[in-house]
């Protein structure tokens, strides 16, 4: 005796006798899943990769967007000095509170007297958001698409320093152009 | 007298660090082949530094199960307030220890004469012959189905004791699922004992050195192909592994039977199962798969269908015997951790039909089938 009748559902399976027999489905699934280990196996043995993995962090990823905002750069002038003028802006805008920024005063370069002494990011807080490199007002900060090297066992190593921020090389930057390198265009803000 | 106490102590020494090594080592195969088998790179992260040097040794991350059974030992041992502390306390035992005893009536070589093999012993062993088998026993596969049976009150007191309702229900259905694919599993073996006339296991892998139909090896598989996958399927039930592992339904149960076991217990636990995959490996080859020897290869060397003959020195067919049976055995095991990751969980009712209504009584068709044959041929 049946007490309630099971619900019929508009796509309830159909199987057919090749289906229902079990075994022959079963060999089926089991030649997918062992192909799939062979191919990956010959692909490992012949030297490939044979997993969509990417090893963190010995690995870098190819596709992350030209427009990923990773890991922060300080731009420098040509004698490699800091570009940032340690206006606080970015400090100020940074919405996680990261970046601190210690300034010094500079007697003999009349034009930027101020430089900063230590600039530095808590990457263990950074959102990443970008709002500092739009409050910069001299293009000082800007982000690449690399992300840090951030992969520690203490959250005080995630401290990155002017060193670190100032490994960006400046000489193949396109969208600046620097003085002596464009026709001796000099920069329009120098008295 | 001696000597046998020598070779018999260098056997089981053999037998229990072949199976440890086996129960580690299948943890991290299970990891990295259901890795593999899903385009990943699975567990690779361990490593052994050697001490005062920078050197690690990483090995694809073979060291993994090392680890995991450091962290087993270290992890706290909780014990729930249960009524049956004893019960509790040896469950894990009961389930453990017949699964390494099963192993003492498998015949991991063909025979060892210890004098030939090493010269210098030529004058203390004579021409004494050891099979390579820790006990010969003549009644060896009931041997083995006594001890796998042992393992469903392992599993039983395990649940009773826990004083949880999903180790209760786990325990349930632990005892239901185990000893209705017992019954198919002796079923299924049947067949192959009128065909051997024996249940000796060293007999039964060695009549299967010789060749049938001019071509063939003389495999149980090949007799018997139809009982090869029921066993197949009956011993991965028996193991509780997926498809069929309803003891332990995690989605369901938590854990199964085991849910109030922590640390080393539950330890245990994992490691019998993963030995007893070696053992299933195992037994199907000696069963299925010509035990030690590889096709038309005897204790003497190969002998090609055509007739030729290569003999082999002592020493290497003992090496070859034993290799080839390790490689057999992981073979099998790869092949059940492949069935592990491929299908999926069946229901309580569906396991139970499944047993009951299918495989049963292709079980009994195929040992009527198998009967009616030997006694139409007149074999042995």
């Amino acid at each position: 005796m049946q007490l309630h009748k099971r619900k019929e559902y508009w796509n309830s399976p159909t199987m057919s006798w090749w289906e229902r027999a079990y075994l022959f489905e079963i060999v089926r699934g089991l030649s997918i899943t062992g192909g799939v280990f062979m191919q990956n196996m010959w692909r490992w043995m012949t030297g490939r990769k044979g997993a969509l993995t990417t090893y963190y962090p010995e690995e870098t990823r190819s596709d992350y967007a030209a427009n990923n905002r990773g890991k922060h750069v300080l731009t420098q002038r040509p004698d490699g000095t800091p570009q940032c003028i340690a206006c606080n802006m970015c400090a100020t805008v940074c919405p996680a509170k990261v970046i601190e920024i210690e300034a010094g005063f500079d007697p003999d370069d009349p034009a930027h007297p101020k430089y900063p002494v230590r600039f530095e990011i808590d990457y263990s807080r950074c959102i990443f958001c970008g709002l500092c490199v739009e409050a910069c007002p001299e293009d000082a900060i800007r982000m690449v698409k690399e992300v840090p090297n951030l992969p520690t066992f203490d959250r005080r190593d995630m401290w990155l320093g002017l060193e670190e921020l100032l490994t960006w090389n400046p000489q193949s930057d396109v969208a600046k152009p620097y003085p002596g390198k464009r026709g001796g265009r000099q920069d329009a803000r120098k008295p | 007298m001696i000597q046998d106490l020598v070779v018999n102590l260098l056997f089981i020494g053999y037998a229990v660090t072949v199976l440890l090594v086996f129960g580690t080592v299948l943890t991290w195969v299970e990891r990295k082949q259901a890795a593999i088998m899903s385009d990943r790179i699975g567990a690779n992260r361990a490593y052994v530094r050697i001490p005062f040097t920078q050197f690690k040794l990483i090995w694809w991350g073979l060291f993994h199960g090392l680890a995991d059974g450091l962290k087993m030992m270290l992890k706290e041992d909780f014990r729930p307030n249960s009524y049956d502390r004893v019960a509790y306390a040896i469950a894990p035992w009961v389930v453990f220890t017949p699964v390494l005893l099963v192993f003492a009536v498998i015949p991991f070589g063909g025979t060892l004469h210890p004098g030939e093999l090493v010269p210098a012993l030529a004058g203390w062993f004579g021409d004494k012959a050891y099979p390579l088998q820790i006990a010969r026993l003549d009644a060896g596969l009931l041997v083995v189905f006594a001890f796998g049976g042992l393992t469903i009150i392992g599993a039983m007191l395990a649940g009773w004791s826990s004083d949880n309702k999903f180790s209760l229900l786990g325990a349930l259905r632990a005892g239901s699922q185990m000893i209705s694919y017992e019954l198919i599993m002796g079923l299924t073996v049947l067949g192959l004992i009128l065909i051997y006339g024996t249940v000796d296991l060293g007999a039964i892998a060695q009549q299967q050195s010789g060749v049938v139909l001019g071509v063939l090896p003389a495999w149980g598989i090949f007799f018997q192909p139809f009982a090869a996958i029921l066993f197949l399927t009956a011993a991965i039930a028996e193991n509780k592994r997926i498809p069929f592992d309803l003891p332990e339904a995690e989605s369901e149960l938590i854990a199964g039977y085991f849910t109030e076991y922590s640390a080393m217990k539950m330890g245990l636990f994992m490691f019998a199962e993963f030995i007893e995959i070696a053992i299933i490996g195992a037994l199907f080859t000696t069963l299925f798969l010509g035990g030690y020897n590889l096709p038309f290869m005897t204790d003497a060397g190969f002998v090609l269908p055509g007739g030729r003959e290569f003999p082999l020195a002592h020493g290497v067919v003992v090496v070859l015997q034993l290799v080839v049976f390790l490689a057999k055995v992981l073979l099998v095991c790869s092949f059940q951790i492949l069935v592990r990751w491929s299908l999926p969980r069946f229901r309580y009712d569906q396991l139970l039909r499944f047993a009951w209504k299918f495989m049963f009584p292709l079980a009994l068709i195929n040992l009527t089938v198998t009967a009616v044959a030997v006694w139409a041929l007149g074999a042995h």
